[in-house]
């Protein structure tokens, strides 16, 4: 048993309370702690991918009691991508967050941060049902509490209204996670699987309602119509830092989607079939379209963003409901890309929010901020990559999604819907864009008002995430080839089952 | 009674719902509560419902009742414990900081669009 597994769940869980209770007076020292702690993180999910990537299925046993009684951790490729993923993209917030002096607005950033990054790479690893209801929890207790960092009435309202949709859909989960247990008397991942593929098409109404209760609580995380509501306005109130490790939560909906509906409720199991594609489908082709005129009509750069966010979670939940390996591959592609955008584009968003001044994120014409052509190549940079425009990686993944989805019956739809949905963004974005960066030079003010700091550790935390986009569009082969694998290791869920349960079933 | 818990998880449901589709954050808060509450029953009921059996296994017992939807209704009752206690701070803080306690986004727009408060 590799102890490391376990390892980015303990570190977080170590750090947190440390920076809680011993580093709260000293902001540097908790500074220092927070990031070293990310970049160990990173350092671990490195070394885990690198492990799964050798192909064997990885299982933790915690207390050393065997599946399916005891609580497993799984490490496969999947797991393992998810987690160097959130790690990564929890250095680049951190770093920005630190450079830009928002987790001095307010208490305990640091230790909620931690406690954030602990429920997250804790939901990518587990392999227990109930256990991923456990980590979920945990993960949205630590983002009550960023999500209304530095306070203020707009971000505290948008808040109670994230709380409570969330606090409904957990209640949701447990109605989901009980019927499964009725049914089936597991909550095991990988013995559901097996449990589930046993049952005849006869029995299994309750069955069915089950995995459509489970599909509603996840669609709820990856904001999927007609559940997306509280997504704009949590996280355009959201603190930015916040803003851009939130893009990691969304995903935690959609990576559950993937494993739940794969290994567990996979294509093959009788008593379900193809309903999650189903009914992803229709509901993901609207996402993608409220987001496309969300990004038209929002009136401020932060909701511009947020529905750009959600309209990319409807390409990639697109991509997820045709439950097909070519079509995972794709969205895991396009999963990656489109959480390091969405990061870029809220830290972009708020450092020129900041220099316009208080009260200045609406989209109208304002004095030139200072380093107006920086900011503009960054904005367009994030801009062209969550539109899906060459040379960045979106025009691959969305290359990527519409070759996956050639079926027939449905090919036109999804291939005008998608597709039209870009150009929207692309519109959109071009219109931000040239309010903010070019009408305001028309604008002649002889004195800027108070200058900000530079800030160069921020700009270089978004360049840093800018290069990773680029890396990933070099690099797009050897990526596609673990995606590739990935998927291979999902829809032949023997694997996953026999090394969770062991060699006894 | 598998009645009784039927009817009593549904009464709690309906009332929960209702109370979570009010526009203030009390009655919000309450139906919550009610959810929670009706959730733990169900959850309870679904290892089979069973009076006087032991959970554990013992010599002499010859039947026995299922443990481990005891142990999931601990672990949400202290979650839903635990996030009862957050959502009433965090509705306490928007009610000082608005002087309401609603729950809808009638001002959402100007709010939004200013970005940062």
């Amino acid at each position: 048993m590799n102890h490391w597994i376990i390892a980015p769940v303990i570190l977080p869980a170590i750090l947190a309370p440390i920076l809680a209770f011993v580093m709260r007076h000293d902001i540097s020292l908790a500074r220092i702690f927070s990031i070293a702690g990310a970049a160990a993180l990173a350092a671990i999910a490195l070394g885990l991918t690198v492990l799964a990537a050798q192909g064997e299925t990885h299982v933790y046993e915690l207390g050393n009691w065997p599946a399916p009684f005891g609580i497993v951790l799984v490490l496969d490729r999947l797991s393992a991508m998810m987690l160097l993923l959130t790690s990564v993209l929890a250095l680049v917030a951190l770093l920005y967050a630190v450079s830009t002096e928002w987790d001095a607005r307010g208490r305990h950033f640091h230790a909620l941060f931690q406690f954030q990054l602990m429920g997250i790479s804790g939901a990518f690893l587990t392999g227990d049902a109930f256990n991923l209801f456990v980590f979920f929890e945990v993960l949205l207790i630590a983002s009550y509490g960023l999500m209304i960092h530095g306070g203020g009435a707009a971000r505290l309202k948008a808040g109670l209204q994230y709380v409570v949709m969330n606090l409904a859909g957990s209640t949701l989960f447990l109605f989901a996670l009980g019927t499964i247990y009725a049914t089936t008397g597991t909550l095991n991942i990988a013995d559901l699987a097996v449990k589930l593929r046993e049952i005849p098409i006869e029995d299994a109404a309750l069955v069915r309602v089950a995995a459509m209760l489970l599909l509603i609580v996840f669609a709820i995380k990856a904001a999927l119509f007609p559940v997306q509501f509280w997504l704009p306005s949590t996280y355009a109130n959201a603190p930015a830092p916040v803003a851009a490790l939130f893009a990691i939560m969304t995903k935690v909906g959609a990576y559950a989607i993937i494993r739940m509906y794969t290994i567990s409720f996979g294509p093959d199991v009788a008593a379900t079939g193809s309903m999650a594609g189903d009914w992803l489908l229709p509901a993901a082709l609207v996402t993608v379209m409220i987001g496309a005129f969300g990004v038209l009509g929002a009136r401020g750069l932060l909701p511009l963003v947020a529905f750009s966010v959600l309209g990319s979670m409807g390409a990639l939940l697109v991509a997820v409901s045709a439950f097909s390996p070519q079509s995972t591959a794709a969205a895991l592609y396009y999963m990656v890309h489109s959480t390091l955008a969405a990061a870029i584009l809220f830290l972009v968003a708020d450092a020129v929010i900041s220099r316009r001044g208080a009260g200045l994120g609406l989209l109208q014409a304002s004095p030139v901020i200072r380093h107006n052509g920086l900011f503009a190549a960054l904005f367009f940079g994030g801009a062209i990559a969550m539109a899906g425009m060459p040379p960045l990686s979106g025009f691959l993944g969305k290359l990527l999604i519409l070759d996956a989805m050639r079926a027939p019956d449905t090919m036109v739809l999804v291939w005008v819907v998608i597709l039209g949905g870009s150009l929207l963004t692309i519109v959109g974005f071009a219109r931000a864009g040239s309010i903010i960066f070019w009408k305001s030079t028309a604008i002649d003010v002889p004195e800027v008002a108070a200058p900000m700091p530079a800030q160069p550790l921020a700009i270089t935390a978004i360049f840093a995430a800018l290069a990773m986009l680029g890396l990933l569009t070099v690099f797009a082969g050897p990526a596609m080839d673990y995606f590739d694998a990935t998927s291979q290791q999902l829809y032949n869920p023997a694997g996953y089952i026999s090394a969770v349960l062991g060699n006894g079933v | 009674m598998e009645y009784l818990v039927a009817s009593t998880v549904g009464v709690l449901t309906a009332a929960g719902v209702y109370l979570i589709l009010r526009l203030r954050a009390f009655p919000v808060i309450l139906g919550m509560a009610m959810l929670s509450y009706a959730v733990n029953v169900f959850l309870l009921s679904t290892g089979r419902l069973a009076v006087n059996l032991p959970p554990i296994l013992s010599k002499y017992a010859t039947e026995y009742t299922d443990p481990l939807p005891q142990a999931l209704v601990l672990t949400a009752i202290v979650i839903s414990f635990g996030m009862t206690a957050v959502v009433v701070m965090i509705a306490l803080g928007v009610f000082f900081e608005n002087g309401d306690d609603h729950i809808d986004d009638q001002a959402a727009d100007a709010d939004v669009s200013e970005g940062k408060s």
